[in-house]
């Protein structure tokens, strides 16, 4: 313990910096995901192409993309903006997915009934379709968080700082503490990243909570009733 | 783009296509790596998997164990571990590494496959007469393989991609390309090694996505409507 003693200040600055490399990735995933997603699932001739397309772009191994995005962007290697484009990119294409997924999930017979309301097709989309397909969506989204905090570290091979430092620092000098130390800040902020999106979803889908005891027997009883 | 000249120019280079380094002896041990975790990952997870869509018990607990598994990083796990077993054995670091990656995907493609089976087939299966072990090898396990194969696939993916990290342990792999590159600043060969290694992983993937339509024609040779694949 006497390294990861004397090396807090460490520690605490390189989880501040990972934790900021995360924020823009997750956000820009369902943010880019949400049109292109929709799309996918609206025009059906597009739907195959795009899906082939994030498809391909989640094959790209972290590091060959790290390396194949600076000379491509006219970026530095070193640019902290390489790692924030790149990780972009994968919760892009995993979110993707999850929105098209979602979108499909909903049931057409509450589309049609909002149809039937007068809905137009944008307030529909808003107030009818986004929110049925939140829970899927937050399942990805969770996904993406996690993964996102994870691969960050792989960052450190071509330069730019994180947690993953501690790794092949602690590799180099034969100190299996800081690598632990590393591992452990880094589940942490995935731990945070998955628990704030959990409560985020609690209060924009409080359908989804799970029913209490009580409510679960009462409907069973009613089930059981009928 | 002058960049990605260099590049084509230092793969098309005699020099890298002769010699132990050769770049067709990188991709060996790159698929080496590759294979043998993912062997191991399906060894693993393949029984495991369909004990739990057989008898549908311990799905939480699975589930809960890959999401924590998602979080480990595994360039930390490949050092860690390294230092744990010497870097003379550092093969054994990294296939453990790829084998706790490739778990997951192989685990929830096994037992989604047997969860997606229409009950009344497999009760019907039993009211045949079949044992239960006639039920796992028979019905079961042909139409859950379409995902089975799908969660082979997300796993091998996964592996090719990690398996780059090995150099960084001393093992060699594709991934020699890019730390080199980078140690040397020749960004001709590290692109190289990164377009290699892209061209490796969509390789790969063409492949089992090819088994996948095999995996589908044994699961519906005719027609099979409550199967649904998770396409």
């Amino acid at each position: 313990m006497s390294w990861i003693g004397a090396n807090l200040e460490l520690i605490a600055d390189l989880a501040v910096r990972h934790a900021l490399l995360c924020v823009v990735p997750i956000l820009a995933g369902l943010a880019l995901a949400l049109p292109l997603g929709t799309l996918a699932w609206r025009v059906r001739p597009l739907r195959a192409a795009i899906l082939t397309v994030v498809g391909l772009a989640y094959t790209i191994p972290s590091l060959a993309l790290f390396v194949l995005l600076p000379p491509l962007l006219g970026i530095s290697f070193l640019s902290e903006a390489n790692v924030v484009i790149a990780m972009s990119i994968y919760a892009v294409a995993l979110m993707t997915r999850s929105v098209t997924e979602g979108l499909a999930s909903v049931d057409p017979s509450v589309r049609q009934a909002a149809v039937a309301l007068g809905y137009s097709p944008w307030r529909r989309f808003w107030a009818v379709d986004l929110p049925l397909a939140g829970p899927v969506l937050l399942a990805g989204l969770r996904v993406v968080a996690v993964s996102t905090v994870s691969l960050v570290t792989v960052g450190v091979l071509v330069g730019i700082r994180s947690l993953g430092y501690l790794f092949m620092d602690g590799l180099q000098r034969g100190i299996p503490e800081e690598i632990v130390a590393g591992i452990a800040a880094t589940v942490l902020i995935a731990l945070l990243f998955d628990l704030a999106l959990v409560l985020v979803g609690r209060v924009l889908l409080p359908w989804t909570r799970r029913p209490s005891r009580r409510a679960a027997r009462l409907r069973l009883t009613a089930r059981g009733a009928a | 783009m002058n960049l990605f000249r260099d590049a084509l120019a230092w793969l098309l280079d005699p020099a890298q296509h002769t010699g132990a380094g050769r770049i067709a002896a990188r991709v060996l041990e790159h698929l080496g790596y590759t294979l043998l975790a993912l062997a191991v990952a399906a060894l693993v997870a393949i029984p495991l998997g369909y004990l739990i869509g057989h008898t549908g018990r311990g799905r939480q607990l699975a589930v809960a164990l890959s999401g924590a598994a998602r979080a480990l990083p595994s360039l930390g796990l490949l050092t860690v571990l390294t230092l744990a077993v010497g870097i003379g054995d550092a093969w054994l670091a990294a296939t453990v590494v790829l084998v706790v990656l490739g778990i997951p995907s192989v685990l929830a493609g096994a037992y989604a496959g047997l969860e997606a089976i229409d009950r009344d087939v497999i009760d019907a299966a039993r009211a045949t007469g079949m044992t239960e072990w006639q039920v796992l090898a028979r019905v079961e396990a042909p139409l859950g393989l379409p995902l089975l194969v799908g969660g082979l696939r997300s796993a091998a993916l996964q592996i090719v991609a990690t398996a780059v990290l090995a150099s960084y342990v001393g093992l060699g792999g594709l991934g020699i390309y890019i730390q080199r590159g980078i140690a040397l600043r020749s960004y001709d060969e590290m692109l190289g090694g990164a377009l290699l290694i892209v061209a490796l992983a969509v390789v790969v993937d063409a492949v089992l996505a090819a088994a996948a339509r095999v995996a589908r024609t044994i699961a519906a040779p005719a027609r099979q409507p409550a199967v649904h694949t998770a396409d």
